[in-house]
């Protein structure tokens, strides 16, 4: 690589002190992760309203350059060109802070997130707490949201969004410890790497339960249908964000896509691999045939198969009611989270089967 | 007791659910029934009532005798006219104006009319934009129904026979 660049940018670069360069360094990656990012939210909207199109017998959006593909921008123009219309009841800082606050979380968290075999922003060691610490700093954006609105849906939207999130966060928590045991680590790479070797390595197999459990409760947790009684159309007009309109709109909109992507990652990350290929053992396919090497195309093939799975869902199930959600996260996950760990750990004790490290 | 047991697997395996989502997998896979409207469109009946006409006799004479059957059997009042007779001693229409915005496109005007005079045509994309707009007036009418007299003569000798 080094004699694509210049000789004068590489004394200038040397000429910067080390701190500079890790700095230079480290924001250029954040910046890269984010605007990608950013852009997979914007296609993620487009593929959304694919698939549920296509589900209900119909096209989805094809009317913005070559098929509808120009459509999220023509969303994202449109959203930036309105006015943001603040409530004359409401409070003015929390009403605007509040969007900033759910997407910050939802950006942040990808810094852990391992997305080649080797690139990670900051690999940090407590990477799976920080994880879950800021997905649930990402519901005080919403909270606040509601709040700020000073408006009865709005308010009534914030709260069912804490209560759900309280109540998925520990069937989340309990499914990640059994991650955890049998990863080893709180690192997310290390937990990758714990899954190498072919398909019969990944924590699927021995964790199905809590596969389950994890997705649906991240199904939950990004107020997804259909556990989507904080925007409930039908009871609550658009629940929390009611009466944001415009850029404010847009960040939510923004955090809560990114969220999905997010959860899509996790998943992948924590049952299936992560970058790991399936094929790894499949000689047939030729010695250097990438299908068979762990890299970014896996990771990515596997989030936009949950992402699928994301909007089938919502293409497939009516709302919850809001008590059966409950009795589901309280009544249902934590007590099958519980149980499997326990049946973990008992396998594990006795090195059985496809528990045994 | 069988019964309870299996309904408890059923549960926990989610059955109801994998059905529910076989349903909407399977539609994924079907082709879309989308019609792209500008460019394609559905089939239209011979009978359809849009945008009115007035229509003439093959050589000239316009068709309309002033009887006002039109504007008495209208549900909506939506038909205005005026009549007086003409130099050659029959009855003609001065005015005849059908408000589009009262008019409930019924066809009931239609089936009044003792000589085929009034017309409801296939036309069914047209807008407005200026006020009064709206108002369709003997001159508009008449123009309608030149334009479009081989399309409104072929409807009706092709539901002619139904009649």
């Amino acid at each position: 690589m080094s004699w694509l660049i210049p000789q004068f940018v590489a004394n200038i670069w040397e000429s910067i002190p080390q701190l500079f360069q890790h700095l230079i360094i480290i924001t250029s990656q954040i910046l890269g992760v984010t605007i990608v990012l950013i852009l997979t939210v914007a296609f993620t909207t487009y593929f959304e309203r694919k698939v549920i199109g296509y589900m209900q017998g119909r096209l989805g959006p094809n009317r913005v350059g070559p098929f509808g593909l120009g459509q999220p921008f023509a969303d994202v123009i449109k959203l930036v060109i309105k006015e943001v219309v603040i409530p004359q009841r409401s409070n003015r800082f929390l009403f605007l802070i509040a969007p900033l606050l759910s997407m910050i979380p939802a950006l942040a968290t990808w810094a852990v997130i391992p997305l080649t075999g080797s690139f990670v922003i900051a690999d940090i060691n407590a990477g799976l707490l920080y994880v879950l610490a800021l997905t649930s700093v990402g519901v005080y954006g919403v909270i606040l949201g509601g709040w700020a609105t000073n408006s009865k849906y709005a308010f009534l939207g914030a709260m069912r969004s804490g209560a759900q999130i309280v109540a998925y966060e520990i069937a989340m928590g309990f499914a990640l410890v059994g991650v955890l045991m049998a990863g080893g680590s709180l690192n997310l790479g290390d937990i990758m790497q714990a899954q190498a070797g072919g398909f019969s390595n990944w924590f699927i197999i021995p964790l199905l339960p809590l596969f389950f459990v994890f997705f649906i409760s991240g199904v939950a947790e990004t107020n997804r249908a259909p556990f989507d009684v904080t925007e409930g159309e039908s009871e609550i007009v658009a629940g929390f964000h009611v009466e944001y309109s415009g850029v404010a709109f847009a960040l939510f909109f923004l955090a809560e896509y990114a969220n999905i992507i997010l959860i899509s990652a996790l998943t992948s990350i924590f049952f299936l691999g992560g970058v790991a290929s399936p094929m790894e053992g499949w000689t047939f396919l030729g010695e250097g045939s990438f299908l068979r090497e762990p890299g970014f195309f896996w990771l990515a093939t596997k989030i936009s198969f949950f992402l699928f799975v994301f909007f089938w869902l919502r293409a497939t199930f009516p709302r919850y009611r809001y008590d059966q959600i409950m009795r589901l996260g309280w009544k249902i996950f934590i007590p099958i989270t519980i149980l499997w760990i326990a049946v973990e750990a008992v396998m594990v004790w006795m090195k059985v089967g496809p528990w045994a490290v | 007791m069988m019964q309870t047991i299996r309904n408890y697997i059923k549960t926990f395996a989610m059955w109801e659910l994998w059905q529910g989502l076989a349903l909407t997998l399977r539609t994924f896979f079907r082709p879309a029934v989308t019609i792209m409207y500008p460019e394609e469109k559905t089939p239209q009946s011979v009978r359809f009532r849009g945008l009115h006409a007035l229509r003439r006799y093959p050589n000239g004479e316009e068709r309309c005798i002033a009887c006002k059957l039109c504007e008495a059997v209208c549900p909506a009042l939506a038909i205005t006219i005026e009549s007086e007779v003409g130099e050659d001693g029959t009855r003609r229409t001065t005015r005849y104006d059908i408000d589009l915005f009262k008019c409930i496109y019924c066809g009931f005007c239609e089936e009044a009319c003792p000589v085929d005079a009034i017309v409801e045509t296939r036309l069914h994309e047209y807008h407005m934009e200026v006020p009064g707009e709206n108002i369709m007036t003997k001159d508009k009418l008449h123009a309608i129904g030149d334009k479009f007299e081989a399309m409104i003569s072929a409807d009706k000798a092709a539901d002619a026979r139904y009649r």
